[in-house]
């Protein structure tokens, strides 16, 4: 619907100027950055010609393959944790009577988008180092649960937002022929929520695989993931290596957001 | 069959207490089509709604058969409904919707494939099985909702206003086909509607509710001809309201005088105490124009307006009430009188009805 009269920003003095600095500032680094990784020479600054020996050399890179490796078992057990939490708890939020004390439950749902990551971070390091004292236990389990925890409230909205958007007379209709409570879910309640789970889902793999912070204070020594890896990298030197292993990152989530953005759209 | 009886539903507590239904009783014989009939928010599908068991009565007591509905979740309950907005399950074919009721019960396959074929044939959606909900039209989508709450054969059937969404020829032909699925099924039919002249043209007997109570219940013919009240001559059909004096009321008759002065007689509901000021209701197609000599009432032709198989008649009487005449048009009458006319208005003995204060 086009607007004849009223305010519209687009004719601003200056809109487009900002709107110009704004994309330019969010879009040129990573430009520079995917550009670079195909650079001839050793230089992140220098172009000497296109050259795929950057991705050949992370290829090869036998840290980079362990953490890579380490990069998604991570995230796949981090999105399925949280995911099924997500689950539950969006089912709790939205198909009960509303109770005392929701919101304080909705608020403790998503609170690590709330709480700065490093207090997080600190908070585990120190609980998860008298676990460990305690028990020996070494193993990737410390990261997989700090990232779990640290993805619900990601994998949670999308799926509130596809349960509040159904209607709510189709459980009715189930229930009205003669579907017990858990038949419903199942049968009608499960199969339109698809597309929500996954869409939590993939936004919870993508939210984990790029975790430096958490990831930093949890990880036991030789856990390196690949964002912390490619830090532990810029600490000595910078060589396109880091860009293309960026790149790679970078399409993979673009790929991600692409594929959350239709599944979020998927109407049945 | 159903036996509602002191049911009532509030919502909210203290000042902002709403009552959605306020002591409904109400029976209901096997084999019926009863409409609850009445303007939106008048209760009628908070009733339905208590009966299929999604909505929790505050007092009352609902019983089936002398088994205690209330007591029952509504997935237990030998009850079906079809929902305003159909409610399909999109994700489901139209086969598989119609099955949706009889796998949860867990009929055998080959029966569930037997009744869902009968189904469809019933409401003739044959050979559309396996189509998407969302690949039928909206009359369609209202025949596989009627059979897929048919399908498990129930008791009852709930009908939630099912035809609003249809255009009007549609909703004609949906009227009769749902009478006749009614008789062919002989299940109990339980339709909310609006439209009065669904209500009329379908049921066996007619709730018509207001305010969250039910004003009058009865055949259609006896909710249209003897309107027990204003607002129920007023909601079904048009109705001309005249202030009128009872000068004898005996049983159902009562001696009444108009404002002409002139008395006639007219039907009586309630115990009405000679003297007392009431109101008649005269239907429009009751009433005849005539010359001004022989007129019960007389007064001058303000309006005519053309309707196609009717002229309705606008004429101001004498002591100032907008009164309204049907008139056929296929009678002289029709031509014989002019805008600004004086004339005379009539109607037989008898036939108006005499309203409760």
């Amino acid at each position: 619907m086009a607007k004849t009269t009223g305010f519209d920003i687009k004719r601003q003095y200056g809109f487009t100027t900002i709107a110009m600095i704004c994309f330019v500032s969010l879009y040129l680094p990573v430009i520079l950055l995917v550009v670079y990784s195909f650079n001839a020479g050793s230089s992140v600054a220098i172009w000497e010609g296109f050259s795929l020996q950057w991705y050949r050399s992370a290829w090869a890179n036998d840290q980079v393959q362990e953490a890579t490796i380490r990069s998604l078992i991570i995230a796949f057990w981090a999105a399925l944790i949280s995911t099924s939490v997500a689950v539950l708890a969006a089912l709790a939020t939205t198909r009960v009577r509303r109770f005392r004390g929701y919101s304080a439950v909705f608020a403790a749902i998503n609170q690590p988008l709330m709480v700065p990551e490093i207090v997080t971070a600190v908070a585990l390091l120190i609980f998860f180092a008298g676990i460990k004292v305690q028990t020996g236990y070494t193993g990737l389990g410390y990261l997989v649960v700090a990232h779990s925890a640290f993805c619900i409230p990601f994998a949670y909205l999308p799926i509130r937002a596809r349960l509040q958007g159904m209607d709510l007379t189709l459980e009715q209709a189930a229930a009205d022929l003669y579907a017990s409570s858990f038949q419903v879910f199942r049968r009608i309640t499960l199969p339109q929520l698809w597309p929500g789970i996954l869409a939590g889902a993939m936004l919870a793999f993508v939210i984990s695989l790029d975790d430096v912070v958490i990831t930093e204070f949890v990880k036991s020594a030789g856990q390196d993931t690949l964002p912390t890896y490619m830090l532990g990298q810029l600490r000595r030197v910078v060589t396109p290596e880091v860009n293309a292993i960026s790149t790679v990152l970078l399409a993979l989530s673009v790929t991600m957001v692409i594929a959350f953005f239709f599944v979020t759209r998927i109407r049945k | 069959m159903i036996e509602i009886s002191g049911v009532s539903k509030a919502y909210g507590a203290g000042k902002a207490r709403v009552m959605a239904l306020n002591d409904v009783s109400v029976s209901i014989a096997q084999n019926e089509f009863f409409t609850l009939l009445g303007p939106s928010g008048c209760g009628k599908t908070t009733l339905l709604r208590v009966i299929a068991g999604f909505v929790d009565p505050t007092e009352g007591t609902v019983t089936m058969d002398d088994d205690n509905l209330l007591a029952l979740p509504p997935h237990r309950r030998p009850v079906n409904t079809v929902f305003q907005n159909y409610a399909l399950f999109p994700h489901l074919t139209v086969r598989q919707n119609i099955a949706f009721g009889l796998e949860m019960l867990g009929k055998p396959k080959a029966e569930i494939t037997e009744t869902v074929e009968e189904m469809m044939v019933l409401v003739q959606m044959d050979g559309m099985a396996d189509r998407q909900t969302s690949q039928i039209s909206g009359g369609q989508q209202q025949r596989v909702a009627l059979a897929r709450a048919l399908a498990p054969k129930p008791k009852v059937l709930l009908l939630d206003e099912p035809l609003s969404a249809l255009d009007f020829k549609l909703r004609k032909s949906m009227q009769i086909e749902l009478k006749r699925l009614q008789t062919e099924t002989g299940i109990t039919f339980i339709f909310v509607t609006h439209d009065q002249e669904e209500a009329l043209t379908m049921s066996d007997r007619i709730a018509v509710m207001h305010a969250g109570s039910i004003r009058q219940i009865g055949p259609p013919r006896e909710i249209y001809d003897q309107p027990a009240e204003r607002f129920v001559a007023d909601f079904i059909g048009d109705t001309n309201f005249l202030p009128v004096k009872i000068i004898t009321a005996q049983g159902s008759e009562a001696q009444v005088e108009l404002g002409s002065g002139k008395r006639i007689a007219a039907r009586v509901n309630k115990e009405h105490s000679d003297g007392d000021a009431t109101t008649l209701a005269v239907r429009p197609e009751h009433a005849r124009v005539v010359p001004e000599a022989d007129g019960l009432m007389t007064g001058r032709l303000c309006n005519l307006v053309y309707f196609g198989t009717d002229t309705h008649y606008h004429v101001d009487l004498d002591d100032g009430i907008r009164f309204v005449v049907r008139v056929q048009n296929n009678t002289d009458m029709a031509r014989s009188a002019a805008q600004g006319d004086r004339i005379g208005v009539t109607f037989p003995a008898g036939i108006g009805q005499v309203l409760r204060d």
